[in-house]
């Protein structure tokens, strides 16, 4: 789950990482009131992407009158996908230098991983490009956290010396924030270094692990929510992973990986796949819900569905898709494979309640499926 | 850590619906299975075996008795699998088979940091399991399914339980048979790699030849490249999510393509740089083993 600037500096705060002193505002009146209150100051629009600057997102201003007309510019922009409805207005600091900082999950080293560099900003990611060595990583032990001697040997000589010992017990409280807070990602870009020789953390980009938001409700409710279509919206209030995609082939198949595959073989022989469905784990009881919401979709013009199981067993899938058959009465054709778990009992329910014979091959499933999707397209 | 017949298998919440169902069918099948674990269920017996209090607790007693246990498998909830597996790595378990879905991410990076520190082999989370087909299955895979599992020469390495069994009945449709299935779980964060299992499997000596089923997301089938490239063993490959879109999860936590990382096209040219048959569709694998193994 991503946050918002104004959502994750918070943390920072209280664990003693400094961040200038802000407001957050959503007219252009409450903008000009809080720069007449806090002086020359930079106005941000609050989207959680990386593209606010490069878009006309953040802009500096002095005074109440710039500042109105710089909120009321960057209000209802869309950026990324996102539409603008609150502005971070922030005391502008005297920039010296611009680091970076980040803690996040490493699959590769199966364990966190601090981040620095000395040449932060916006073309970090150029800088970690072109001088590899500017951008160093290290990886930790999550059980006794980054020590202070870890983040000192990491710091090196990349700050002069007067900012070593500060850097270092920033990347300290950065490590143990991200580890209070089940972070998958938290980083600071840029990490000003003031005229007056403060770090001052300028933007905080935090992204919570999904799977921890069951202990961490409080911070989630802060989080911002996924953007999701009318139907993924149904989706996840009935615990069902839903994608809709562009395609017209409707996909109904168990478990994440059959799911993908089941879309890549349609796209193997020439369709496109409608959405993605995943009702595996504990879902495999959901089928009849699972197969309305894949129906409900206007686009799907024929429907494969295709079952292997091992946890979830294919008679109890079968069963439910049956009930939702029976409930709709769908004029879509539909095509079937049957395999593993139970795969005896299913295809006899299908013979016996729809008159329907399963392919013997997911292949030969997906093939009629594009076959019948492309004459009813036409 | 290929699980066989005379591996001594723990099962952590033997008592839960799921926890009974598989130690049932594992029981049937011939895994060794030499206890359960369920602090308010201490002291009874469950399934024919003696419930313990903990992991720790197992250990002590089955030590006493005969072996102690070598693998822990943990049907568990999320977000307490944490504490169970820190039991079963204390207890001194040489492996541990974590199945559940949604453990938090911090979680997994600490049993696999403690994991390490105590010679203990992780595989999972979100794993089905594996399957040795012929003597055992540690998780809930259909072993007992002779259309998925029939014994063989060839293993199998998976990131997906579902997709595995595909793949499984493919091989067995083409007239092959399984030596080993690993799955090595759908999470971002894995106790046991792509490449360690191919390494497993190249070092078993019942297997001839090996199918990776990877998945788009992350970097592990890119990092398996090396080592199917210094085998002698055959190598075939599918990976899923060619179709899917970028910036959207696959259903697996870790089966997302973002920031140009985890595509299908760069998993694809390494492996078959490293001189393995990448397949278009999983229909295709065993044809493509068995012109290999000819």
């Amino acid at each position: 789950m991503n946050f918002e600037e104004q959502a994750a500096k918070p943390l920072l705060a209280a664990a003693g990482i400094a961040i200038p002193e802000g407001r957050l505002v959503t007219t252009a009146e409450a903008a000009a009131e809080a720069a007449r209150a806090l002086g020359p100051v930079v106005i941000k629009a609050q989207a959680p992407t990386g593209k606010r600057g490069r878009s006309g997102g953040v802009r500096p201003s002095d005074g109440p009158a710039e500042a109105r007309a710089a909120a009321a510019a960057i209000l209802g922009m869309e950026i990324g996908g996102h539409r603008i409805d609150r502005l971070l207005v922030e005391r502008r600091v005297e920039i010296e230098k611009e680091y970076y900082a980040a803690v996040l999950n490493d699959p590769e080293s199966r364990g966190p991983l601090v981040l620095f560099s000395a040449s932060g900003g916006r073309d970090v990611e150029a800088v970690a490009t072109t001088a590899p060595d500017s951008l160093r990583r290290m990886p930790f032990d999550i059980r006794t956290g980054l020590t202070p001697g870890e983040a000192c040997a990491l710091v090196g000589d990349l700050v002069p010396q007067s900012e070593r010992q500060a850097v270092a017990d920033l990347l300290v409280k950065l490590a143990r924030v991200y580890q209070d807070n089940d972070a998958e990602l938290l980083e600071i870009n840029p990490l000003a270094v003031t005229r007056d020789g403060r770090l001052v953390a300028l933007d905080c980009k935090f992204v919570l692990d999904d799977s921890a938001v069951p202990r961490r409700a409080e911070q989630a409710a802060r989080g911002t929510p996924d953007r999701l279509t009318a139907l993924e919206a149904r989706g996840r209030d009935l615990g069902l992973k839903f994608i809709e995609l562009e395609g017209e082939v409707g996909i109904l198949a168990n478990g994440a990986g059959l799911t993908m595959t089941t879309m890549d073989v349609v796209g193997h022989y020439g369709g496109r796949p409608a959405n993605f469905m995943e009702i595996g784990g504990e879902a495999y009881t959901k089928a009849t819900e699972a197969l309305e919401l894949v129906l409900a979709n206007p686009r799907v013009k024929s429907l494969v569905v295709n079952f292997c199981g091992a946890f979830a067993r294919t008679e109890v899938m079968t069963e439910g898709v049956i009930r939702a058959w029976e409930a709709l009465r769908p004029e879509v054709p539909a095509f079937f494979s049957v395999h593993g778990t139970g795969d005896v009992a299913a295809r006899a329910l299908l013979r016996a309640r729809l008159g329907i014979e399963p392919f013997a091959t997911m292949d030969e499933a997906c093939r009629a499926a594009v076959k019948a999707a492309r004459g009813a397209v036409r | 850590m290929i699980v066989r017949r005379h591996d001594r298998v723990l099962v952590q919440g033997i008592t839960g619906t799921q926890g009974t169902f598989w130690t049932e069918k594992m029981q049937a099948y011939g895994t060794r299975i030499v206890g359960g674990v369920n602090p308010k269920k201490a002291g009874t017996v469950h399934c024919g075996v003696p419930v313990y209090g903990s992991a720790r607790e197992a250990m002590a007693a089955e030590t006493a008795s005969g072996r102690g246990f070598d693998t822990s498998v943990l049907f568990i909830p999320p977000l307490a699998v944490k504490a169970a597996a820190l039991d079963a790595i204390e207890a001194g378990a040489k492996g541990l088979c974590i199945l559940s879905e949604h453990v938090p991410v911090q979680d997994v990076m600490y049993v696999i940091a403690a994991a390490r520190a105590n010679g203990t082999r992780v595989l999972g989370p979100n794993t089905a399991g594996q399957v040795t087909p012929g003597e055992c299955f540690v998780g809930f895979m259909p072993a007992f399914n002779p259309a998925v599992f029939r014994p063989g020469r060839v293993g199998v390495v998976s990131r997906s339980g579902s997709l595995g069994v595909l793949v499984c009945l493919n091989l067995v449709q083409a007239g092959l048979g399984i030596s080993a299935f690993i799955g090595i779980g759908g999470d971002p964060v894995v106790g046991t790699h792509t490449a360690e299992a191919v390494a497993m499997l190249d070092r078993f000596e019942a297997t001839d030849a090996v199918v990776i089923v990877g998945e788009i997301g992350g970097t592990m089938e890119e990092a398996a490249a090396d080592t199917v490239a210094a085998m002698e063993k055959p190598v075939a490959a599918f990976i899923a999510g060619a179709a899917a879109p970028a910036g959207k999860k696959m259903g697996h936590a870790g089966a997302i393509v973002s920031g140009g990382k985890g595509t299908y096209e760069a998993k694809r040219r390494s492996l078959e740089a490293a001189g393995a048959v990448v397949l278009d569709t999983p229909a295709d694998i065993g044809a493509a083993v068995r012109s290999r193994l000819a």
